[in-house]
């Protein structure tokens, strides 16, 4: 298991298209890529729980990646934070 | 070819293709089902031309309006194959037993829900959205060919019936005319059509299942008919009467700039009633002298949360910055009755026309009004406002509202806010109103009399009833006589007072009205002229 944190640095957070793009960059891999903020958590290929979690700018967010090819997915998803989030 | 006849509410003929409106949100029935698989294989056919369908929309938005903007039309797509989302579909589908488009709907209703509850604008609005991808799936499952209003060329709408709602949302640079099996000439249908001057016939007895997207059609108002798929002979006799039609109203253009005064030098002033934003060209296209009726609740109709106090503000300001100096006249919400909107959560009443309703709810639910309130009180800053309230029948609902208002005006004072109390006066709607209209008068600053409202409560008959057409005589003496006793207690108290019902544009009375000393006429943009030609043309003393 890896597990990154990451401040959200989008004006109007984990909104739709990043949230979908995000969904189907994680759908690739095997593992499992959960989002969580102040309890709540969504796995990030769900793309309607994702947004769900309402995360806005400023928010800190912990990303865990568990699975067989989770060293990938952990360097995909981290990428995907970066450029895009 | 294939004449039908139906009842004309506005005078006009044009030609052009048909488009062919079905309900959009179709009527979802649940039924039972034997072979869950088979369902869940029409939802994925159904997915994969929802997909298709924001595809295309996609590319086509991409190319007009840019990526951001048909960013959703992606995002749409990635929604529909949100795996929570579909498992909750087959769920119910293979426990329940349903077909897909009952699973979908409660699907869709679940998850937006979901949304609208959070405490963030943005993704409170992606309730939309969720229900926006739900219907299309339920119209793909039903085989129901949707419209898309922006690859539509200007087109002949023909329907069952239109509901506000889904007026509302019509491109109206793209309606030539509208045909409906259904509704009555006070319908919104009827009132869209005289606002955007565009030809219109009701009680069409045509097959849905006949009529194709695609037809050309002719809409003949002065006959009253409605002709499918035109002979040859037919379109040429058309395209001549369209050409003569087109020069009267040329004619009639050159009273723009004209007073609206008699032979004999007594004027009257000619307003504009409109229902939104958008409508304000029409206003000024037909030189209408001010808008005395903005129906406000087209703020609130077609969208899922109500509208913020910044939006209704900008609205108004808007509005009254484009007049520029004239007067208008700003009803505060009418909603219930015929115009329903799901985030309000009013029940069903068994008599909407005489139910919970317009001031009514603004006074029982205090909130929404005080933020409309606010914003007009702003707003008034910007021009010439008058606000009017409406649905008026006892002098202690003057007092209520006029408490609010005080409360409004106390608190924007306080917050150092710039802000500017406008005339304010009322609808006179009701019987009742008119009894005490010399106690209203001392009380308001004027009266605007709603004769669609106030004739179907003095003659008893349901403005949406289509079988009472026949009873419902407009110009019923009963109507006339209050008519002049509304203006002459306003006058003794020294206030003005104008008609903004339908009844205003009714070329018939224009002089009876002039003679009774009305003085303001608030008319569809479409009837400014005609109404003025008609002024011009009398003498007002007898």
């Amino acid at each position: 298991m890896k597990t990154f944190n990451y401040v959200i640095k989008d004006e109007i957070g984990i909104h739709a298209r990043p949230a979908g793009l995000l969904a189907k960059e994680v759908k690739a891999f095997e593992s499992k890529v959960t989002i969580s903020k102040g309890g709540k958590s969504a796995e990030a290929k769900k793309l309607m729980m994702l947004m769900g979690l309402g995360v806005k700018c400023g928010d800190e967010v912990t990303v865990t990646v568990e699975g067989a090819d989770e060293d990938a997915a952990f360097e995909a998803v981290k990428k995907f934070f970066e450029n895009n989030l | 070819m294939n004449v039908l006849s139906g009842k004309s509410v506005y005078k006009g003929i044009v030609m052009g293709p048909v488009v062919v409106l079905k309900k959009d949100d179709c009527q979802v029935k649940r039924t039972k089902i034997e072979d869950a698989e088979a369902e869940i294989a029409r939802i994925a056919s159904a997915i994969e031309k929802s997909k298709e369908q924001l595809q295309a929309l996609y590319e086509k938005a991409l190319g007009e309006v840019g990526e951001t903007s048909a960013m959703i039309f992606e995002v749409h797509q990635m929604m529909l194959e949100d795996e929570d989302y579909l498992d909750a579909v087959y769920n119910i589908i293979r426990t329940e037993k349903t077909n897909a488009e009952y699973a979908v709907a409660v699907t869709g209703d679940n998850f937006a829900e979901m949304f609208a509850g959070m405490d963030d604008d943005y993704m409170k609005a992606r309730a939309a959205d969720i229900k926006d991808i739900s219907n299309r799936l339920i119209r793909n499952l039903a085989g129901y060919e949707s419209v898309d209003f922006a690859n539509m060329e200007p087109s002949i709408i023909i329907a069952d019936d239109l509901t506000p709602s889904e007026t509302v949302q019509m491109d109206k640079s793209k309606i030539l005319a509208f045909a409906t099996v259904h509704g009555s000439t006070n319908s919104h249908t009827a009132i869209l059509a005289r606002m955007m001057n565009i030809p219109a016939l009701i009680g069409v007895p045509m097959d849905l299942e006949q009529v194709k997207s695609g037809m050309t059609a002719i809409v003949d108002g002065f006959e009253g008919t409605v002709t499918l798929e035109p002979s040859e002979e037919i379109r040429a006799v058309t395209e001549a009467k369209i050409k003569e039609e087109e020069e009267k109203k040329n004619l009639l253009l050159e009273l723009k700039g004209k007073e609206n005064v008699t032979l004999d030098g007594k004027s009257i002033d000619i307003f504009a009633n409109i229902g939104s934003v958008g409508d304000i060209g029409y206003v000024l296209e037909n030189d209408a002298g001010g808008i005395g009726l903005f129906r406000s609740e087209f703020l609130y109709l077609g969208r899922d949360t109500f509208p913020t106090e910044e939006e209704q503000f900008q609205a108004y300001k808007q509005v009254l910055q484009t007049m520029a100096g004239k007067k208008v006249v700003i009803r505060t919400l009418d909603i219930g009755a015929d115009k329903q909107v799901d985030y309000f959560g009013l029940e069903k009443e068994e008599n909407p026309a005489l139910g919970y309703r317009a001031i009514r709810i603004c006074l029982k639910q205090p909130d929404i009004f005080r933020t409309q309130l606010r914003a007009l009180l702003r707003a008034a800053v910007y021009g010439n406002l008058s606000i009017m309230y409406p649905m008026i029948t006892s002098t202690e609902e003057v007092v209520q509202i006029y408490k609010i208002v005080d409360e409004v005006e106390e608190e924007l004072a306080n917050e150092e806010i710039p802000f500017k109390i406008p005339e304010q006066g009322i609808m006179v709607e009701t019987p009742a109103a008119v009894m005490i209209s010399d106690e209203l008068a001392q009380m308001v600053d004027f009266f605007s009399i709603g004769t669609n409202d106030l004739t179907q409560y003095t003659l008893a008959i349901d403005r949406q009833n289509e079988k009472l057409d026949d009873f419902y005589n407009p110009h019923h003496k009963a109507i006339l006589r209050m008519i002049k006793m509304v203006v002459d207690n306003a006058h003794k108290a020294g206030k003005w007072a104008g008609i903004c019902g339908e009844l205003g544009a009714d070329l018939d009375l224009t002089e009876e009205f002039v003679r009774m000393g009305v003085d303001e006429l608030s008319v569809a943009p479409s009837m400014v002229l005609k109404v003025r030609k008609n002024v011009r043309e009398m003498t007002a003393e007898i």
